[in-house]
This record gives C-alpha cells, sequence and structure tokens, in this order.
C-alpha cells in the first residue's frame, strides 16, 4: 500500500501533463470528424500520443488498414525499448499475468518515472498507472465534448509540466556520470538535424527520436559499457 | 465516423499498440548478462527522453521564451535533487507568470 501511494505520487505530473495534451487530441479528433465517444474510446484503449495521433489522421481515409499498422509500428517501436528495460529491473513477483496487464502501460513518461527506481514491484507501477490514465482518459472527453473552455494560458503552461519532468529524471544522473552526458548531448544534437535540416524534417517524430536514441545509445554502450548494472 | 472501419481501424491502432508495449515485457524473463546490451538498456531512458525534450520542448509553450525561462527554472531545481512533481509545477509556474509579461 505503501508502494501504491508513492506511485500515485509520482504520478500527479504525468496526469497533469496528460490532461492538456489529451485534451487537444480529443478536440483534433473531433473536428477529424469523429464522435467524442470514438475519442474517448481511441485513448482509453492505446494511451500513446504520437501514435492516436497519427492514428486519427489515417482513419479519415477510408481503407488504410496496412498504412495504419506500418505507421503505428515505426512509430511505436521505441515502447518495445523502453519494455525491454524495465523487464530488467522489476521484482520477482512482477512477471507472468502482470506483465501482460501493466505493458498496456508503458508510456514514456510512465517508463521515464519507473526506470528511475533501483527495483520495481507491482504495487509501485500500478500506482504509478491511475493518474495518468484518468488524466489522458478524462481530458481527451472533456477536450471531445467542450473544445476550448480553458483559457489558452493556462494551456500553455500546463503543457511544459511532461518536460519538466523529462529534466528531472535526466539532469540528475548527468550530474553523476560524463558518459550519461556524452549520451545526451549527442542525442539531443541528433533530434535537432532532424528538426532543423531540410529533407530529414519530414521523418515523422516517432521514428526520428528512435533513431537519435537508439543510435546515441549504442554509441554510448560501445564507448563506455557499464561496470555493473 | 460511421460503420465497421472505425473498429477495425480501433482494433488496429490499440492492437498493435498494446503488442509492441506488452510482448517484449513478458518475454524477456532473465536478466540480460550481454555487457553491451546491458549498458545500451542503461542508456536508452536518458536519450530517449533528452531526444523528445529538446528542442519539442521550445514550442510547447505559447511562446519559445517562456519555455527557455520554464527549462532553466526546472533544471535548476532538478540539479538540486527536488522532486518529479516540483519541478514540473515550478517549471509550469515560470511559463505561467514569463507569459503575463509576453
Amino acid at each position: 500500500m505503501e508502494q501504491f501511494k508513492r506511485g500515485v505520487k509520482a504520478g500527479i505530473p504525468i496526469g497533469l501533463g496528460y490532461l492538456s495534451v489529451s485534451f487537444t487530441f480529443g478536440i483534433m479528433a473531433v473536428s477529424y470528424g469523429l464522435y467524442w465517444w470514438q475519442a474517448v474510446l481511441i485513448s482509453m484503449l492505446t494511451v500513446t500520443s504520437a501514435g492516436q495521433l497519427a492514428g486519427i489522421g489515417t482513419m479519415i481515409h477510408p481503407g488504410q488498414y496496412f498504412q495504419m499498422l506500418v505507421s503505428q509500428i515505426t512509430i511505436n517501436i521505441r515502447y518495445s525499448f523502453m519494455s525491454i528495460s524495465l523487464s530488467q529491473k522489476t521484482d520477482a513477483k512482477f512477471r507472468g499475468i502482470w506483465r501482460w496487464i501493466f505493458g498496456f502501460m508503458m508510456t514514456d513518461e510512465i517508463f521515464a518515472v519507473a526506470s528511475a527506481e533501483d527495483v520495481i514491484c507491482r504495487s509501485f507501477f500500478a500506482g504509478l498507472c491511475v493518474l495518468p490514465y484518468l488524466g489522458w482518459a478524462g481530458g481527451t472527453m472533456v477536450g471531445a465534448l467542450l473544445g476550448s473552455i480553458l483559457p489558452d494560458r493556462l494551456m500553455s503552461a500546463l503543457s511544459i509540466a511532461i518536460y519538466g519532468m523529462f529534466i528531472a529524471i535526466v539532469l540528475p544522473e548527468m550530474k553523476k556520470s560524463r558518459p550519461v552526458i556524452c549520451a545526451v548531448l549527442c542525442a539531443v544534437l541528433m533530434r535537432c538535424a532532424f528538426y532543423y535540416i531540410p529533407f530529414l524534417e519530414n521523418i515523422s517524430d516517432g521514428i526520428a527520436i528512435t533513431v537519435c536514441a537508439v543510435v546515441s545509445a549504442a554509441a554510448a554502450a560501445a564507448l563506455f559499457p557499464v561496470e555493473e548494472a | 465516423m460511421n460503420g465497421i472501419s472505425f473498429w477495425i481501424y480501433l482494433l488496429i491502432l490499440a492492437g498493435s499498440t498494446y503488442l509492441i508495449r506488452a510482448v517484449p515485457f513478458a518475454a524477456v524473463r532473465k536478466k540480460i548478462q550481454n555487457r553491451f546490451i546491458q549498458s545500451f538498456l542503461y542508456y536508452i531512458p536518458y536519450t530517449v527522453l533528452a531526444a523528445m525534450t529538446i528542442p519539442a520542448i521550445f514550442y510547447a509553450t505559447d511562446h519559445p521564451l517562456s519555455a527557455f525561462f520554464g527549462l532553466a527554472v526546472a533544471a535548476v531545481l532538478a540539479l538540486c535533487k527536488q522532486s518529479l512533481t516540483v519541478v514540473a509545477a515550478s517549471a509550469c509556474a515560470a511559463v505561467f507568470l514569463v507569459e503575463l509579461f509576453l
């Protein structure tokens, strides 16, 4: 129970961040011609930002099932790396059916918080999922039903919450380890190249992030292997 | 959006996303011994988060300048080992305050 509560608390910034992101998704989905309940159903069953956004972009065209599958795999393949990474940190009871259940909630942000743990137990992970899930589904519903009711200023401020959380995870580790600094700088430089160089900017965010992260982590692993994980 | 098409799309969207996440999570049960893979898995969270944060953070808020202040506040607090919630909330507050003056 202690662990569950600690998880819920760690999920607060994720839930808040999701609220603003999924709110925008809800508005967009309705503007694409989906019903509000369809938008909510998509959010409740998928729980991923980039994938859902690309998904509704495909849905407005009839019969592009194969394109849907391919784009989802490329956008979401990073989750596989995250799942493998966390599979190394779970405690003895966190296996079998529990992996199949909680694997559903392997989002970037939940992964980020969970990976800051030394050992991940089921109750912590379960607690961690509660507010993000509610935020994601609830935000979608509010956005789809009510459109733009929140003042712009508030939305703008909330939209940095997720990044603030990322910074809180990455910087302390950079302070401790020089190789992490190198890996992070490499990833950032590559990502900026994908963002700003013509040609490369056409590549989807999901693929670009995966490429930058995998190449940087592989380079760091080759140059600075860790002693004992 | 009407009809069976929505449900097929939903099945592909939700199904593929779920399998991509859950299959590796459930399938990898042993401790990985290979040192390169161990190291790779140690670095991957940080490189993923870094690639997701910069430069996207500068376009998340209404103005890159407010995002810059949010980033600076978050960075200082993160280096002082503040909790995720404190860092995230302070970054939001910084953005809100800066945008009052923009």
